[in-house]
C-alpha cells in the first residue's frame, strides 16, 4: 500500500499507467491479505482478546444481533408448530437476520459491487440485481431441500455434498466471469492508455486504430465460445470501436472527452444485452444458497412446518437483497464520485476510469479464484 | 485527487473484506465437557471430549438416518454420522488446542468415538490422543473454531475433569464471556486490524491444569 503513498501520481501519462497497475496490485494485495488474515489458523499467535459483555462497536454489535436472531430461529419454529401465529415472529426474526447476515460472507455482495464498479451500471439496476441474487440463493436452497430432504429423504452429508458441488460451480462461475470482464476491461484500459499516448504522440494513432483491429478479432472469437456475457460485450465493443476508429482517423487525436465515451451508457445497458449481462452476473453468485437457510429449512421440515420455513427464507432473502442492494449503492455512488473528479481532469481522467474498471473487474477473478483455492472467507457449507 | 479515489476503492474493498471476517458469526453452538486422562506414570494420554450439539444442528445432522423407532435413534444407527463427524473435524484440527509449558502438542487420529441422541439433542463422544504422552507443570487446552462458525461453551456442570491425574494437579477454566479474564475491549479496531486476525480466539474456552 506504501507503493501508493509517492506523490508521483502527478506523473507523466505512460508513467501513469504503470502507477495504476501497480495501484490495481495494491488493492488485490491489500484485500487478499485481509482475507488470508481472515483464514490464518493461528490458534495461538496473536494477542488473545476475551470479550465479556463489552463487544464493542458496530461490529460487535452486528455479530451479537445475528446470532441473536439466529438462535431465535429454531425456538419460534417450535413454538409455531402450537401457535400458528408464531410464525409472524419467525418471519420478523428471518427478515432482520437476513438484514444482518447478509454483511456477512457468501452472499455476493464484494462481486455484485465489483461488477457494478466494472461496468456502467446505475443505481437502480444494482438493486434490482441484488435482489434477484438474494432471492435466487433463497430458491435454491429452498429446492435442494425441498427435493432433497422433503422428496428424497437423503441426509445431509448428502445434501452437504450437493452444496458443496454448487459451491465449486458458482466459485468457478465468478472466476470465469471475472477473466471475462478483465479481458474486456484491460481493452478499454488499453485504449484509454493509448488515448492519451495519442495526445502526445499523434503519429501513433494509426496503429493504434490497428491493434483495435485485432482486439476485434479476439473478442468475437471469444463471444463465439458461447459464453453469454461475451456475447453482450461484443456488440458493444464492436460500435464502440467505429466510433473511435472514427475518432482516430479523423483527428488524430484525443481529448478528455473520449474518457466519457468510453463503455456504453446507462441507457444502452437496459436493453436486452445488457440485462443478459447483469443476470449471469448475478446468477455466478445467486446459485450458492446461504447455509443458515438450509438449516433452518431442514429444521423446519422435521418439526413439520416446511411451509414456515420457505416462508421465512424468502423473507431472509428480502432482508439480505437490502443490504446487499444498499453496499451495492455505495459502490455505484462512490465510482460516480469517481468519475466526476476524473472528469475534471486532462486526457487522465479516462485512464483512471478505465483503470478502476479494470481493477474491479480484477476483483472478480480474484474473488472466484480465492473462494475457489479456499482463500477467500466464505460462509462454511454444514458438514459435519 | 487521482490518489485519494485510488485510496477510496482500496478503502471499499478493505471494508468489503473486513466486514466479510468481522460478520461471520456461529451456526452450531456446541455445549463442550472435558476429560484429562492421565496414564499410570504421571504422563497425561489424551483429551476425551463431550460435546452437546443444538436443537437445529442436531436436527439437520439427523436428516435422512434410518431407524428402526421414529425418533429413537441407537448408536449403531448413528455410527456413519459420528464417522461422518470426526472425519469432518480433523479438517478444524478437532477445535482443540493444547500447549505445554509454552510448547504446542499435537494430537493422534480420534479414537473411541460415537454418538448418542438424548433430549432431542445430538452428543459426540471421543478421545483425541496426544501424539506423545508428556508430563508438563502447567497444561493449557483451548477450545474454539477460529473462524467462530461453530460455537464451543463449555459446560456449565463440570465442564473438565481430570481422570487419574496426580492428585496434586488443579485445574482452573476461563469462559469467553463471564469476564473472569482480564476483559480487554473489542472494537473494529480489533477485528480490522491483522495483528489480531485470528478472531475466533476471542471466544476461546480455555483450561488449565496445573501440576506443581
Amino acid at each position: 500500500m506504501r507503493l501508493l503513498n509517492v506523490k508521483s501520481l502527478e506523473l507523466t501519462v505512460g508513467r501513469k499507467a504503470a502507477l495504476l497497475g501497480i495501484a490495481v496490485l495494491a488493492v488485490a494485495l491489500a484485500g487478499d491479505s485481509l482475507w488470508h488474515a481472515a483464514l490464518a489458523q493461528n490458534p495461538f499467535g496473536g494477542p488473545r482478546a476475551v470479550p465479556d459483555q463489552q463487544v464493542g462497536g458496530i461490529v460487535g454489535w452486528l455479530l451479537a444481533k445475528q446470532s441473536e436472531f439466529y438462535r431465535a430461529m429454531s425456538s419460534t419454529i417450535r413454538a409455531a408448530k402450537n401457535d400458528g401465529s408464531a410464525v409472524w415472529t419467525l418471519l420478523g426474526i428471518s427478515f432482520a437476520y437476513g438484514i444482518f447476515h447478509a454483511a456477512g460472507p457468501g452472499h455476493g455482495k464484494a462481486v455484485i459491487s465489483s461488477y457494478l464498479v466494472a461496468n456502467e451500471e446505475t443505481a437502480r439496476r444494482g438493486i434490482v440485481l441484488s435482489f434477484i441474487s438474494a432471492l435466487a440463493q433463497a430458491l435454491v436452497a429452498v429446492l435442494i431441500v425441498g427435493i432433497g430432504a422433503w422428496l428424497l429423504n437423503v441426509t445431509a452429508k448428502t445434501m452437504c455434498g450437493t452444496e458443496r458441488i454448487i459451491e465449486i460451480a458458482s466459485y468457478g462461475l465468478i472466476a470465469a466471469f471475472g477473466a471475462r470482464l478483465m479481458w474486456s476491461k484491460g481493452r478499454g484500459l488499453l485504449r484509454a492508455v493509448q488515448a492519451t499516448r495519442t495526445v502526445a504522440v499523434p503519429e501513433l494513432a494509426l496503429a493504434h486504430a490497428g491493434a483495435h483491429r485485432h482486439e476485434h478479432a479476439h473478442s468475437h472469437a471469444f463471444a463465439a465460445g458461447g459464453d453469454h456475457a461475451g456475447h453482450d460485450h461484443h456488440g458493444h465493443h464492436h460500435d464502440h470501436h467505429h466510433h473511435h476508429g472514427g475518432h482516430d482517423h479523423a483527428d488524430h487525436r484525443h481529448d478528455e472527452h473520449c474518457g466519457h465515451s468510453h463503455g456504453p451508457e446507462p441507457s444502452e445497458l437496459a436493453g436486452p444485452g445488457g440485462w443478459k449481462r447483469g443476470l449471469s452476473a448475478v446468477l455466478t453468485v445467486g446459485i450458492r444458497p446461504c447455509s443458515g437457510a438450509i438449516l433452518v429449512l431442514v429444521f423446519a421440515l422435521a418439526q413439520g412446518l416446511f411451509w414456515a420455513g420457505v416462508a421465512a427464507t424468502f423473507v431472509m432473502g428480502i432482508g439480505t437483497a437490502i443490504t446487499v442492494a444498499t453496499i451495492a449503492t455505495i459502490a455505484v455512488s462512490a465510482k460516480g464520485i469517481a468519475r466526476r473528479l476524473a472528469a475534471g481532469r486532462e486526457g487522465g481522467g479516462a485512464l483512471v476510469m478505465r483503470g478502476l474498471e479494470f481493477a474491479a473487474a480484477g476483483l472478480v477473478l480474484l474473488l472466484g479464484v480465492g473462494l475457489l483455492l479456499g482463500y477467500v472467507a466464505a460462509e462454511r457449507v454444514t458438514c459435519f | 485527487m487521482t490518489r485519494s479515489f485510488v485510496w477510496g476503492f482500496a478503502l471499499l474493498v478493505m471494508l468489503l473484506a473486513g466486514a466479510d471476517r468481522a460478520s461471520a458469526h456461529p451456526h452450531v453452538w456446541v455445549k463442550s465437557a472435558s476429560e484429562l486422562v492421565y496414564a499410570a506414570d504421571g504422563t497425561i494420554t489424551g483429551v476425551r471430549h463431550t460435546w452437546t450439539f443444538d436443537d437445529m444442528f442436531s436436527t439437520y445432522a439427523l436428516q435422512g438416518i434410518e431407524t428402526k423407532t421414529k425418533g429413537v435413534y441407537t448408536r449403531e444407527e448413528l455410527a456413519p454420522l459420528a464417522q461422518t463427524n470426526v472425519e469432518s473435524l480433523r479438517e478444524f484440527g478437532f477445535f482443540t488446542f493444547a500447549k505445554a509449558d509454552g510448547k504446542k502438542q499435537k494430537f493422534e487420529e480420534p479414537v473411541d468415538y460415537y454418538l448418542e441422541y438424548k433430549d432431542s439433542a445430538l452428543v459426540l463422544h471421543f478421545v483425541l490422543p496426544f501424539k506423545t504422552p508428556f508430563k508438563s507443570r502447567q497444561l493449557a487446552v483451548e477450545i474454539f473454531d477460529p473462524s467462530y462458525f461453530v460455537d464451543f461453551q463449555l459446560q456449565d456442570k463440570d465442564p473438565v475433569k481430570l481422570v487419574g491425574a496426580p492428585a496434586s494437579c488443579t485445574t482452573a477454566i476461563e469462559r469467553p464471556r463471564d469476564g473472569t479474564a482480564s476483559a480487554q475491549k473489542l472494537g473494529e479496531d480489533n477485528f480490522l486490524d491483522g495483528s489480531n486476525a485470528n478472531y475466533g480466539a476471542m471466544f476461546a474456552n480455555k483450561i488449565t491444569v496445573t501440576c506443581p
